[in-house]
């Protein structure tokens, strides 16, 4: 049932006063219906410029080949290998919060899936860019594939990580673009039935002529259930096939049986930070505030504490591994990454991934919206620094003292880098601007269950004991967008 | 009122629309379909519609995935072209599964949400089949075939005493052919 009553403990998932069906309709395609504010067009043309210059770096690399880039023969894979796991990286969250939050009916991850698959489509196309780049001749990508070709009907070879992780990204990239478009079709249908002219013509082809009948709901729910249930292992793979690209390689650092849920554990705390960085603007810019409440914040920061930990152990038992395993390469790699010509990178990292998210220990931090703003881009520095660690570290003291080599980036690794940050915030601003950034539909379950209106209206007919309603009230003082008012109204009449 | 094709009951509250499906299943009105802004949970089993079938053509999707991918492997790694990589065998199992796993997930995806779109008829460029214009938007609809059921000032008091906020007399099915 749409109005089943949930525990007065729970803290709600959508605040605000008078809020109905409609209202929910309004608010959120308030920017979809309207011309955009100052705020969106400064950040687009920031976003664009951005991509322009991604656009001519990318372009200048195809044109004179990777030496384009400061690799050098020892050190054969830096920035563009380091960005692309990053990018894969933030891009599990958005997949993560849609599917495996669906499986354990976490409803919070109603009114921020949409924005969180968004940007999973938008950093995987970024990821993608360099997996293509780094290939040096990008016109033969096709090569990874399994194509009957002339050169003997010779194949590519599945015994390599890199062949898994082409099946890998690629079967991640179109379900997670399946997934997000299905959840999108009753949006769309929404936008449409309420658009005029041409806008209506366009947002009726895109909804695929949805109507919300009871068949197509039902099926709609079995399909956004099977699908999470087959994303769940999906996006565990995806970034174990990743670490597997290294894992499977013979280089000290690299050759280890930890990688595997180290990089998924850090994969889903970047993407984590990454969704706090995108949202606490999102929810002020775009008035979201109602929809995208403190408990969402405070939620996604527990997750980002709890990831981040699990970083931290793998951290030192890497250490502890190298270290316990008697191998004196091994036990090199690593007494080189903390005290070598690197170590700033290593200490870097280590600063951002495993001290700053212990502060979220703290209430006070993890309630503060600036506070876990800028810990969320410090988690997203750490997390790049991880990948620059574990790839430039290992590589740059080749096992012949006089392959020594360090690493220095070029103007076009740094292009391609920044450009692809505005690459992924032009495509997200635009999709902010032309389709639903909350689920509607989904929000609109949250109406009659786990609205702040809904419980108040329970409270003030005394369906609650009076501690637990004090409990409650309690908690409301976090929010920021709930007034003394509001509170004070939670009292039995 | 002769004309009229279909009486659509519009609710503005998902419980009275259920509390106005129940009402006039007990006069024995039937109902022709609802069209709501959100799922609503447990109104299937109220309207007799059949659970979904799609998990079975998710299995048998999956099912297929994982043969293709097998075969896959199997004729291009150990058949077609064996390779001998350093005396190892030609056909590694334990090698075979990230990408078996893959292709099985993907053909368990697009077959599932292809049958999706067939069974539903959803395509870009489908002419949407609305008969209300809000029940994407805040209004809870139950439509009821006026041909079928005779009685329509009854239906009309049914609906209003269940908490209907307006009730319509459409002389077309869809509204949204223009």
């Amino acid at each position: 049932m749409s109005s089943h009553n949930e525990s007065i403990l729970r803290e709600p998932l959508m605040t605000g006063k008078g809020i109905t069906y409609a209202q929910v309709t309004d608010d959120i395609l308030l920017p979809v219906e309207n011309k955009p504010n100052k705020a969106w067009w400064i950040g687009f043309i920031v976003a664009v410029c951005g991509a322009m210059l991604w656009v001519v770096s990318v372009g200048y690399t195809f044109w004179t080949g990777i030496g384009a880039w400061g690799l050098n023969k020892t050190v054969g894979w830096a920035w563009d290998i380091t960005d692309f796991v990053w990018w894969v990286g933030i891009g599990h969250a958005g997949t993560l919060i849609s599917a495996v939050l669906l499986i354990f009916r976490q409803n919070w991850r109603n009114s921020i899936n949409r924005s969180a698959e968004a940007m999973t489509i938008f950093a995987v196309i970024c990821a993608a860019t360099y997996v293509v780049a780094h290939m040096g001749r990008p016109w033969l990508a096709y090569w990874i594939f399994p194509l009957p070709n002339q050169f003997g009907s010779l194949w590519v070879n599945f015994n390599s990580p890199l062949v898994w992780d082409a099946f890998a990204i690629s079967t991640y990239f179109t379900v997670s673009l399946v997934f997000w478009y299905c959840g999108l079709l009753p949006d769309i249908a929404t936008v449409r039935d309420r658009a005029e002219g041409l806008r209506k013509k366009i947002y009726s082809v895109l909804s695929f002529g949805w109507n919300g009948s009871v068949k197509s709901w039902q099926r709609f729910e079995i399909v956004s259930l099977i699908l999470a249930g087959i994303s769940t292992p999906l996006v565990l793979s995806v970034h174990t096939i990743v670490s597997m690209d290294f894992a499977t390689s013979v280089i000290p650092g690299w050759h280890t049986t930890i990688f595997p849920p180290y990089f998924v554990a850090g994969a889903i705390f970047s993407g984590f930070a990454m969704v706090q960085t995108l949202l606490l603007i999102l929810r002020k810019v775009m008035n979201f505030e109602h929809y995208i409440t403190m408990f969402h914040i405070e939620a996604m920061n527990k997750i980002i504490m709890v990831t981040g930990s699990i970083v931290g152990v793998a951290y030192l038992t890497e250490l502890f591994i190298a270290w316990y395993s008697g191998s004196e390469y091994e036990m090199y790699a690593f007494a080189n990454r903390i005290a070598g010509p690197y170590a700033w990178a290593y200490w870097a990292m280590m600063t951002c991934n495993v001290i700053s998210p212990q502060l979220f220990w703290f209430k006070k931090i993890r309630t503060s919206i600036p506070i876990s703003w800028v810990l969320s881009i410090i988690v997203n520095i750490g997390m790049w620094f991880e990948r620059f660690v574990i790839i430039v570290t290992s590589l740059h003291r080749d096992y012949l003292p006089s392959s020594w080599a360090m690493f220095y980036p070029t103007w076009v690794d740094v292009g391609i880098f920044v450009g692809s940050i505005g690459l992924f915030f032009t495509l997200f601003l635009l999709f902010l601007r032309f389709l639903p950034g909350i689920a509607i539909a989904e929000v609109k379950l949250l109406l009659k269950s786990s609205s702040l209106q809904h419980k108040t209206k329970l409270v003030q007919e005394g369906a609650f004991p009076d501690d637990q309603v004090e409990f409650f009230r309690e908690s409301m003082k976090k929010y920021d967008s709930v007034t003394e008012e509001e509170i004070n109204a939670l009292r039995k009449k | 009122m002769s004309n009229t094709k279909y009486i659509l009951g519009s609710f503005a509250d998902p419980d009275e629309m259920m509390d106005g499906i129940d009402k006039l299943q007990a006069n024995n009105i039937s109902i022709y379909d609802c069209f709501t802004p959100m799922p609503i949970h447990g109104i299937e089993a109220k309207l007799g519609v059949r659970p979904s079938r799609l998990p079975i053509a998710a299995f048998c999707f999956g099912g297929l995935g994982l043969i293709l991918g097998f075969s896959l492997l199997y004729f291009t790694m150990s058949y077609d072209w064996p390779m001998n990589i350093g005396g190892k065998p030609s056909m590694p199992l334990p090698n075979f599964v990230p990408v078996t796993f893959e292709v099985t997930i993907l053909l368990c995806a697009l077959g599932m949400v292809a049958t999706f779109f067939f069974r539903n008829h959803l395509f870009p460029g489908r002419a949407p089949r609305v008969m209300d214009l809000r029940a994407t938007d805040d209004r809870f609809i139950i439509a009821i075939d006026a041909r079928d059921n005779a009685d329509h000032t009854l239906i009309d008091n049914l609906l209003k005493e269940a908490g209907a906020v307006e009730v319509k007399y459409n002389e077309r099915k869809y509204v949204s052919y223009e």
